[in-house]
């Protein structure tokens, strides 16, 4: 094994990471409005977008992410729409993780006892009040801690967008152990900053959540 | 120039989805057994084995699986073994499965009540007659559908291994594709031999799930 390649290609992991950190931070802003707007919809729309919502979560949850991200890189095109790496990669990410959290946020959504939403509406709150002041606040704290776990394996799954050339950590690995031929080492120490980027996403997110929603996440 | 059909795309695709399905069997296979070492080291007495087997999960449940492949097929030949795309292949996600379905059955033995542990060894049984008689058959079938479930995820995660080069339903579609460029078509068809084999899976599970609701 040898590392001394390693202070000259700091720069390039550090830029990975950091591109790897924006594309789960939108994903997750994304995915998380999608997913509650996709949640809402199933469970109050009109049947056929219920219908429609369901086929979409089954669909996303029954391929594989490699492929979701083929198809819309590679396939959208011969339908006239063309989209650049990172919007493509944005896009299949949001795509899929909000087939997983509309599960999520619509089992948090169940978990409301009715009483909450009948009180709010006796004390007059507008349908939309309640739902966004009454009911989606106490959700989101009974899903908090599966919503982190699913933006964490998110985050290890972004590694695949590197084979649509987005420049984030793995794209800069494979272009790292090219030009040292060292590629187990630069594997290695990539995989390392994996680690380090999910335990430290795990740790905001479970510190920042019992911050701003009072939710118990261990 | 070749001229493909749309049954010529089709039957390359499923021939070439055979190599799916056994690298998720066995990668299955040998996750459940390798997971089940893992399991012991985890529900040890020894704190050290506890530590050891808890570190194990976390690593492999911490890192992208690519990650995990590029250093199986780049690490190996450093120890000397010759490696193929189909062993790099098959290990990596063994590896990956164990951590995964370490923890899963591990679940299953923490939720059984103490009473059964203490139950067995009042009948005298010892530590391995009470793991194998009393407390695996219920941990496992406690967590029967989140195994069925975790295989789902394994099966699509067969997708990656196209990446290290082994020739299975993605890799063979990738040059399909540069073929015909027809990526709406060949993708398309991909994701739905994906939905065919794991879409049962999924509501399989979600029937053991309601079932041991009830």
């Amino acid at each position: 094994m040898a590392f001394a390649w390693l202070p000259g290609a700091a720069g390039d992991i550090a830029r990975g990471a950091v591109t790897t950190v924006l594309l789960i931070v939108v994903t997750t802003l994304a995915g998380t409005f999608l997913s509650i707007l996709g949640a809402a919809g199933r469970r109050n729309g009109p049947v056929l977008l219920k219908r429609a919502i369901g086929i979409y979560v089954e669909v996303m949850r029954n391929t594989p992410f490699l492929v979701q991200l083929f198809f819309i890189f590679f396939g959208l095109p011969s339908l006239g729409i063309r989209l650049d790496p990172v919007l493509a990669a944005i896009l299949a990410m949001t795509l899929n993780m909000a087939a997983y959290t509309i599960e999520i946020v619509g089992a948090g959504l169940d978990a409301v006892p009715v009483g909450q939403t009948e009180a709010a509406l006796a004390l007059g709150l507008r349908p939309r009040q309640v739902f966004i002041k009454i009911v989606l606040p106490q959700a989101l704290k009974v899903i908090y801690p599966a919503l982190t776990s699913q933006i964490v394996i998110m985050m290890l799954e972004s590694a695949v967008v590197s084979q649509i050339a987005v420049r984030e950590l793995t794209y800069e690995a494979d272009m790292l152990q090219a030009r040292t031929f060292r590629s187990f080492e630069t594997y290695l120490v990539v995989t390392l900053v994996y680690l380090v980027l999910s335990m430290a996403l795990r740790r905001l997110l479970v510190t920042g959540g019992r911050r701003v929603l009072g939710a118990g996440v261990s | 120039m070749i001229e493909f059909t749309f049954w010529d795309i089709v039957r390359n695709l499923l021939l070439a989805a055979r190599w799916t399905v056994l690298l998720s069997l066995a990668a299955f296979v040998g996750g459940g057994v390798v997971g089940m070492v893992v399991l012991f080291f985890r529900i040890s007495e020894n704190k050290w084995s506890r530590r050891i087997a808890s570190g194990y999960i976390a690593l492999f449940q911490g890192t992208p699986l690519l990650m995990q492949l590029f250093l199986m097929f780049f690490g190996l030949p450093m120890l000397g073994l010759r490696i193929e795309p189909w062993t790099a292949a098959v290990l990596g996600l063994t590896f990956f499965a164990s951590a995964y379905l370490a923890e899963i059955w591990r679940s299953g033995v923490d939720a059984l009540p103490r009473g059964q542990w203490d139950a067995g060894a009042s009948l005298g049984l010892h530590y391995l007659q009470e793991l194998r008689l009393i407390i695996l058959p219920q941990a496992f079938s406690i967590t029967r559908a989140p195994t069925v479930g975790f295989l789902v995820q394994l099966i699509k995660s067969t997708a990656l291994t196209s990446i290290i080069g082994f020739e299975e339903l993605v890799r063979t579609s990738n040059a399909i594709n540069n073929a015909t460029f027809e990526p709406f078509k060949v993708y398309g068809l991909v994701a739905l031999i994906f939905f065919v084999m794991c879409f049962p899976l999924t509501q399989y599970a979600r029937t053991l799930e309601r079932r041991a609701a009830h």
